[in-house]
């Protein structure tokens, strides 16, 4: 396997809420040969209160990082987040239009040549290593784990932005972890939107929205949910007990990103790969992995 | 030469934006120029007037008008001039409104162009000569191509009118879209009960040659004599021998052939008869699905058909049809909606076409008239209905409307509600459109005695979720979110151009738009006929429509024909190529160049010489811009004339 190097954005959620992504991510990517160099002194995109604001705003706080990153000898720029990648390439492209291109490196008092390649880890990983090569690598296969794909609804949308996968029925994730192993069940939210931040504000949308996408989840025998957002897998994991709660449901349904499972499979100790980070206790699921056997007897 | 000219003031179409009276004033001034007038409407009958009236009065023998586009009006300034005893070529036109007046604001330049225009116009018309039509026999018999509804028409209207007519079909039955159709609006009438005995007439016709299973290579000629070869597919089946018994079908062992009459809503057999009413009613066999025509061993068919007439070893044939005029009416395809991962993309089984849910509402469909479930065979309750899909829809290239989506789908919701009493219609649509007669009341009638639930808004996603479908969507009236669950989906599909119809316009030399859908004459003034002399158009090829308006085409198109064959000769245009014998050193490139084969090598004592065959010559000039010598001209567009023009405008 070759080696790329790449500048690696984490996102704020990767330094709080979900550094079991940014450690995972780091991980699976060290041992695919993706190379991962830290933007010095990044700084947040602004996320949904700056582009919902100004977009001039935005723009400039994601502008200071491309440029950077520019300064860096790197093949592109890669981000876990959905939400963060979808601000860098937004601003990408905005920059493409001379005046906007201006005002903004005006504003960020540097130049800014916005023409790095931006993509997603999920999309690096699989244009760097098919499924199938990575398949090879696999030392503890997921067999008897089934699980459900939820992309979240920005990983491929705009389409014409993120210019990744299908928008409506994306597959990336679901050949993946088939590689890995596991089972796949065909999943019809995958890009349904989970309620986003509007847990803050809205609770009752968040618990609406993701607790639909566990009860299919559950109602199709799925034993985990993969995800690849932060924000989702917050509000499906850390939010399961109110959504319980509110939606008299029982559900136990552990919430991975898909970076530990995939950890999991090549070999990466448990600790190594912060499971214990889970708000949702998945040890029985993991258990499933080892022996599937286990999965019979506590029926 | 004494030369008149007339600038036009359009109303304010021209004279808004270019000083007409200062043009006419400059024109005043051009070499032979011996009368320069502006005029108010130079196309009206006191502006044809005033012209014949200067032609008398100071002794015109040539007329430059600068006005519209020559596509307008040239020929009505012809018939003018003509009408003054002029030669009808001692004419030219200064397009001053398109080129000039719609396209610039700027009255000083646009001014100043009008004048360059009316000089270069002036120094044509002082080389013009006067040009003299030859006539030539016309062979009236007409093809047809596509036998839809608006092919039907056109043909027995033009039968019925005594002409002799050949009909030409891609499939192996007449009928169009509309015979695989249930009911039809606004009426609810049975569809098959009112095609069915027009397709039988065009068997029976006297004066119709049916090719079935047939489609247009190529097409050369002219206006009254066009020469086109059709190629028959092979059928496997000798059509002479065949009766259409259908026992060959009853034991064909492949049961997995493709079922395009029935949109693919189950299979059939390899040899197949599409319906019960088609006509030819002749047995196709489908060579990628036949044992015998793939494995080489079966014959079931061969052994039980009564007649003999099973050919395993039959080929294409071409055959050669000389006819007068081709009316076009190759109808429209259904939109692919799996480009739409929304609704699933083509995974879901009970998300169907509305042409599919058109078969399994007839009683002669695949599902003999019953509502069902494709996935489990299910009689649905609760069903929705999406409109403009693949209409109206920047995202999938197709802007526009498909016009007969709103009425067909209300049409689907009654006949719904009478297959399945207790069953629920549910409508998602952008904007109800039914502009016809009896239309909207049919619309309200769906809604309003048969229950139809209309929400007004797109639909984001189809769900499966426990065996059913939910659909979600926004109700852009409540301004809230929506899910509906359903046990059956049905997609307004809307129109694209025929499969194949750009080539065709290509064969027949006609225009099409960017989707493919043929380009009439003229938008508002020439609906059926193209730029093509001799070209007609019918129906759904030329955009999206029902059927009452594809027969009225279909009719209009027949009408045009027969008016067209109402002379015995037709005068043949002579802006034509000509050869200069003392000039042509007979080396036959244009011969080689020319793309409508219209010239002949001849010998002139002794020595080989080009020669044009006038009523094959097109002018399209590629001959001229060949010759090394110099020696082929295009009459009415010399070389000397066109560099006149040049001269005109850069005199330095
Ligand atoms: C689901 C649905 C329901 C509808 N219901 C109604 C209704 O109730 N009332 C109504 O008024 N309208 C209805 N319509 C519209 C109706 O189908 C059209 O108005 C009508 O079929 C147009 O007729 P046509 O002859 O122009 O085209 P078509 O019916 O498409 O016929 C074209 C014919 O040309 C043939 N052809 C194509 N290309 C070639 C070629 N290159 N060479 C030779 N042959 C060729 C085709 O095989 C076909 O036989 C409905 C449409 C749909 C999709
Ligand atoms: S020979 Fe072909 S068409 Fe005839 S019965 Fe066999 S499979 Fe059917
Ligand atoms: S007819 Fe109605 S459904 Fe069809 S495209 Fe037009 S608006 Fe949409």
């Amino acid at each position: 396997m070759s080696v790329t190097q790449y500048a690696y954005y984490p996102g704020c959620s990767g330094m709080g809420s979900s550094i079991e992504y940014d450690i995972s991510t780091r991980a699976l990517c060290k041992s695919l040969g993706v190379e991962l160099l830290d933007i010095p002194d990044w700084n947040c995109c602004g996320s949904t209160p700056a582009h919902a604001s100004d977009h001039l705003l935005s723009a400039s706080l994601v502008a200071r990082n491309l440029a950077i990153a520019e300064s860096m000898d790197v093949a592109g720029i890669i981000t876990p987040c959905p939400s963060c990648l979808k601000n860098l390439k937004t601003t990408s492209l905005r920059m493409q239009r001379k005046a906007f291109h201006d005002k903004v490196e005006s504003i960020v008092e540097r130049p800014v040549r916005a023409d790095l390649p931006i993509k997603s880890v999920l999309q690096t990983v699989l244009e760097h290593c098919e499924p199938e090569a990575i398949a090879s690598h696999v030392s503890r296969p997921l067999k008897g784990l089934k699980v459900v794909p939820y992309y979240g609804c920005i990983m491929n949308r705009p389409p014409d932005v993120m210019t990744f996968d299908d928008p409506e029925n994306p597959t990336s994730l679901d050949r993946l972890m088939t590689a890995l192993g596991a089972e796949v069940l065909p999943f019809p939210h995958k890009v349904d939107c989970c309620g986003a931040s509007l847990g803050l504000v809205r609770r009752d949308l968040v618990t609406t929205l993701s607790g639909r996408i566990l009860d299919t989840a559950a109602a199709l025998g799925a034993h985990a949910i993969v995800a690849a957002c932060p924000m989702c897998q917050m509000n499906l994991d850390m939010r399961q007990s109110q959504i319980n709660r509110a939606n008299h449901t029982r559900h136990h349904m552990p919430v991975f990103y898909y970076t530990q499972l995939a950890g999991l499979a090549l070999g990466q100790s448990e600790s190594c790969l912060c499971m214990d980070k889970l708000c949702v206790n998945p040890a029985d699921t993991l258990r499933l992995v080892d022996c599937p056997a286990a999965e019979e007897r506590t029926r | 030469m004494n030369i008149g000219v007339f600038v036009c003031h359009c109303g304010s179409n021209i004279a808004g934006t270019v000083d007409t009276e200062q043009v006419a004033q400059a024109a005043r001034s051009f070499p032979e120029v011996a009368f320069a007038t502006d005029t108010m409407y130079a196309c009206s009958e006191p502006g044809q007037a005033g012209i014949i009236d200067a032609i008398r009065e100071y002794g015109l023998d040539g007329v430059v008008v600068a006005s519209c586009t020559p596509r307008m009006h040239e020929a009505t300034f012809r018939k003018t001039i003509g009408r003054a005893g002029l030669n009808t070529y001692l004419f030219e036109m200064a397009n001053i409104r398109e080129h000039v007046s719609w396209i610039g604001k700027d009255k000083e330049a646009n001014t100043n162009k009008a004048i360059d225009l009316v000089q270069i116009a002036v120094e044509k018309l002082r080389r013009n000569t006067a040009l003299f039509s030859s006539e030539f026999e016309i062979n009236k018999r007409v093809m047809v191509i596509g036998g839809g509804v608006a092919g039907i028409q056109a043909a027995l209207d033009c039968a019925d009118g005594g002409l002799e007519v050949v009909l030409v079909e891609r499939e192996s039955t007449i009928g169009g879209k509309m015979a695989k159709l249930d009911k039809t609006f606004p009426t609810v009438d049975c569809s098959s009960c009112i095609l069915g005995p027009r397709m039988v007439d065009i068997a029976q016709h006297p004066n119709i040659t049916l090719h079935a299973m047939a489609e247009v290579e190529s097409v050369d000629g002219f206006v009254g004599n066009f020469d086109v070869k059709v190629r028959k597919k092979a059928t496997y089946v000798d059509w002479e021998a065949c009766t259409g018994c259908g026992q060959c079908m009853e034991k064909c062992p492949s049961r997995k052939a493709e079922d395009r009459f029935n949109e693919h809503v189950g299979t059939t057999t390899a040899i197949n008869i599409p319906f019960p009413q088609a006509i030819p009613k002749k047995a196709v066999i489908d060579p990628g699905a036949c044992i015998m025509l793939t494995k080489g061993k079966c014959g079931a068919c061969a052994k039980l058909c009564p007649t003999q007439a099973i050919r395993f070893e039959q080929e294409d044939t071409v055959v050669q049809e000389q006819v007068g005029a081709i009316i076009a009416a190759t109808g429209y395809d259904l939109f692919d909606f799996t480009l739409y991962g929304e609704y699933g993309g083509g995974r879901y089984p009970d998300v169907v076409t509305s042409m599919q849910y058109e078969r399994m509402l007839s009683a002669s469909g695949p599902t003999g008239g019953h509502l069902v479930r494709p996935s489990d065979g299910k009689e649905p309750k609760d069903i929705v209905f999406i409109q403009c899909v693949g209409s109206r829809d920047h995202s999938v290239n197709r802007p526009y409307c498909s016009g007969f989506c709103c009425m067909y789908t209300a049409k689907q919701t009654i006949l719904t509600k009478d297959h399945i009493p207790d069953s629920q219609s549910y409508v998602f649509y952008m904007d109800i459109r039914s502009p016809g007669k009896l239309y909207d009341e049919f619309t309200r009638r769906a809604m309003e005695e048969y229950g139809a639930k209309y929400i007004r808004g797109r639909v984001s996603t189809i769900q499966p979720r426990n065996g059913r479908y939910v659909v979600k969507g926004a109700d852009t009236l409540m301004g809230s979110p929506v899910e509906i669950e359903a046990d059956l989906v049905v997609l307004a599909v809307g129109a694209e151009a025929s499969r194949g119809a750009g080539a065709l316009a290509e064969k027949l030399r006609i225009s099409y738009d960017g989707y493919g859908f043929f380009m009439e004459g003229h938008p508002k003034l020439k609906p059926v006929e193209t730029n093509t002399a001799g070209v007609y158009l019918a129906g759904s090829c030329q955009g999206p429509k029902d059927i009452p308006s594809s027969v009225a085409q279909g009719s209009a198109a027949a009408s045009k024909v027969q008016a067209l064959f109402s002379r015995d000769k037709l005068a043949s245009d002579p802006q034509v190529s000509s050869v200069a014998l003392q000039r042509c050193v007979g080396c036959a490139k244009c011969a080689s160049t020319c793309p409508f084969g219209a010239i002949e090598m001849t010998e002139f004592r002794g020595m080989p010489k080009a020669s044009v065959v006038e009523t094959v010559c097109q002018g399209c000039g590629v001959c001229a811009v060949t010759c090394p010598q110099g020696a082929i001209q295009l009459q009415h567009f010399t070389d000397n004339q066109i560099l006149a023009e040049v001269n005109a405008l850069c005199p330095y």
